[in-house]
């Protein structure tokens, strides 16, 4: 009976729990406790669904009884399961850790307020994810952008303000495209239902109102996804945010962007639209090489570490949009699997900033002079984070760069591989600047003496640097989803969904 | 020749709400991205948002349709879901708005100035700091 509910308890748990993690604003502790225990429980219901998934296949989950196309759907299937349960891991991996983070970062009085964004946050992520109606899919965008830039807000710098107002413009520009797209499909097929929406828009043949709304939706998620040169608000957005929200964000939003994108290209316009009609990889390709280069390098010349790998962000996401250019099964399986790659190494390496942040109060370069003698089991993980950025063998990282090179060789593009591998060297560049800071410079005369994090920091960043090496290592089960995922994605352009 | 003539005349005008909703759209869209003030930003945020809602209102109408309320003598009833789901869109909009409104306070009394050029002159004065 229970099991049967699953999609929906995904997206109910949070979102219920989040008024309740409010109501106890006076014991931050406690609202803490109820969303660690509600994060937990998301990530049960995603590790439930995946079983269920790869037993008996596509789940439909029609909310109140009322069938789809009038009802509002939720499905689960191979390509959202993979993001279900990545989103779900990460905040079942960042929610323990934000309790003592927060402690040096925000006031106790808004502690539980920044504990209730995060859960609306979760809430919103899974469940765009979930849904199978596209304009359930901008609402639930909504909540997860409106408590992002809640959450950016409290960080202690009050350039935080401007970072969290800019994201909230380009955001909300973003969100209305969506919506201006989503209500043109909808003059056009009359439905909303994402399945219904992909057997009707074929019959619409090349028409010149579904090319304006196929643009509307593209750019719309290309400013959510921070697609290069949408990606302005982003740096800052990450930069200043609270070292918690940094990781949970930066793990999981962009990457759930990058899923609708995915999801709108491929199951909803179909491969034959988007390709062969929008040729929507001209578009893809060279913004995201573009993306690749240009960030590495900007990345380089940062001083503070979490705009670094904010920047960094952004070239990754740039390999996700080239996998979806590709155009080949393995390209797509490449951008899916960095999909969830993306997000271990970037949530560890995000995680190792929060506790620098904790002991140091500054993630700035120059303050992480000799710290990989104080505090070595930090640095240690920030090492294999970034050993996972540059793509080294044994790491999540080389894992989806090398289905990536293999994808692009499929179409005979050697200079994208050329591209992939000098923004490699370039990615090690800029980890290599934090490991000598932090290896071979000497502590400065008269710094104070600095301590290993906490270990309810440590247990938390160590889970996800030890994700990046298992994953790496023993990569079957991500491989797996992500290419049969893409193989029923590249399929579903003949027979619909 | 007057035929293709009114044949323009009805293209241009008989969808003039679309005409509105383009017009509002840019101009919404234009102070979005020329203003300074970040109040004219999130009015011109609104302006654009509003645009949106007219083109769904517009969708759900039909010619010659009632309000979708059932009624013995009705013989066509407008399309009331557009109109609902731009009942949750408006709600996001006032949350946004809201949102945007608070924060612009926040900046107002950590920068002491609401006018975006001063507070990015600021921003950059306490980069350079660092």
């Amino acid at each position: 009976m229970m099991s049967s509910q699953l999609p929906a308890l995904q997206v109910v748990l949070p979102l219920l729990g989040a008024p309740f993690c409010f109501l106890l604003w006076r014991y931050p502790r406690w609202s803490w406790a109820l969303a660690t225990l509600l994060s937990w429980s998301a990530f049960g219901v995603a590790i439930m669904l995946l079983i269920q998934v790869q037993n008996a296949g596509t789940i439909e989950y029609a909310f109140g009884g009322w069938q789809a196309p009038w009802g509002i759907e939720y499905v689960v299937d191979q390509l959202n399961v993979l993001v279900l349960l990545i989103v779900s891991g990460i905040a079942a991996v960042v929610f323990p850790y934000s309790w003592t983070s927060v402690q040096r970062e925000i006031d106790p009085e808004q502690q539980s307020l920044f504990f209730t964004s995060m859960l609306l946050c979760l809430a919103g992520l899974l469940g765009i994810t979930i849904a199978g109606d596209a304009f359930n899919l901008f609402v639930l965008l909504e909540i997860s952008s409106l408590s992002t830039y809640t959450m950016i807000s409290m960080g202690r710098d009050r350039r935080a303000l401007t970072a969290s107002f800019q994201y909230l413009i380009m955001g909300t520009i973003g969100a209305t495209f969506i919506i201006i797209g989503v209500g043109i499909l909808y003059m056009l097929t009359g439905t909303l239902n994402m399945q219904d929406l992909a057997t009707r828009i074929p019959d619409l043949g090349t028409s010149r109102a579904s090319q304006v709304a196929f643009g509307f939706l593209i750019t719309g998620i290309g400013l959510k996804l921070a697609m290069f040169p949408l990606h302005l608000w982003l740096p800052n957005a990450y930069a200043y945010a609270p070292s918690a929200a940094s990781a949970f964000i930066a793990a999981t939003a962009t990457k759930v962007a990058v899923y609708v994108m995915v999801r709108y290209v491929f199951s909803i316009f179909g491969v034959g639209f988007s390709f062969e009609t929008m040729h929507i990889q001209w578009l893809f390709v060279p913004v995201s090489v573009f993306a690749i280069l240009f960030t590495s390098i900007v990345a380089l010349f940062q001083r503070d570490i979490k705009r670094m790998l904010a920047y960094s962000s952004v070239a990754q996401i740039g390999y996700m949009l080239l996998g979806i250019g590709l155009v080949n099964v393995t390209g797509l399986s490449a951008a899916l699997l960095h999909l969830f790659n993306h997000a271990l190494m970037k949530g560890a390496l995000f995680l190792a900033m929060g506790a620098v942040c904790y002991r140091i109060g500054n993630t700035f370069i120059d303050s992480m002079h000799g710290l990989g003698k104080q505090m070595p089991w930090t640095m240690a993980a920030f090492v294999v984070g970034g050993l996972s950025i540059v793509g080294v063998p044994l790491t999540t990282g080389f894992v989806s760069k090398w289905v990536l090179i293999q994808g692009a060789i499929e179409n005979g593009w050697w200079p994208v591989v050329a591209v992939i591998l000098v923004a490699s060297l370039i990615a090690m560049l800029y980890i290599w600047r934090v490991v000598e800071a932090a290896y071979m410079k000497p502590r400065p005369e008269g710094a104070e003496s600095i301590t290993e994090a906490p270990a309810s920091l440590l247990i938390p960043l160590w889970l996800l640097a030890a994700a990046n090496i298992y994953f790496g290592a023993n990569a079957q089960f991500s491989m797996e989803l992500a290419q049969s995922a893409a193989k029923t994605l590249f399929n579903s352009a003949v027979v619909g969904f | 020749m007057d035929s293709i003539f009114t044949d323009i005349l009805a293209g241009a005008l008989g969808r003039y709400n679309y005409w509105v909703v383009i017009v509002l759209m840019m101009a919404g869209f234009y102070v979005v991205i020329a203003s300074t003030n970040l109040v004219k930003k999130i009015v011109g945020l609104n302006i654009f948002q509003t645009s949106v809602f007219i083109m769904y209102i517009s969708i759900g109408k039909i010619s010659g349709g009632t309000a979708p309320i059932v009624w013995a003598n009705a013989e066509l009833y407008s399309n009331p879901l557009p109109h609902v789901l731009i009942l949750t869109a408006i709600v996001v909009g006032v949350a946004t708005t809201a949102l945007g409104l608070s924060l612009i306070m926040r900046i107002k009394h950590a920068y002491g100035s609401v006018e975006e050029d001063e507070i990015l002159a600021l921003s950059q004065a306490e980069d350079e700091d660092e």
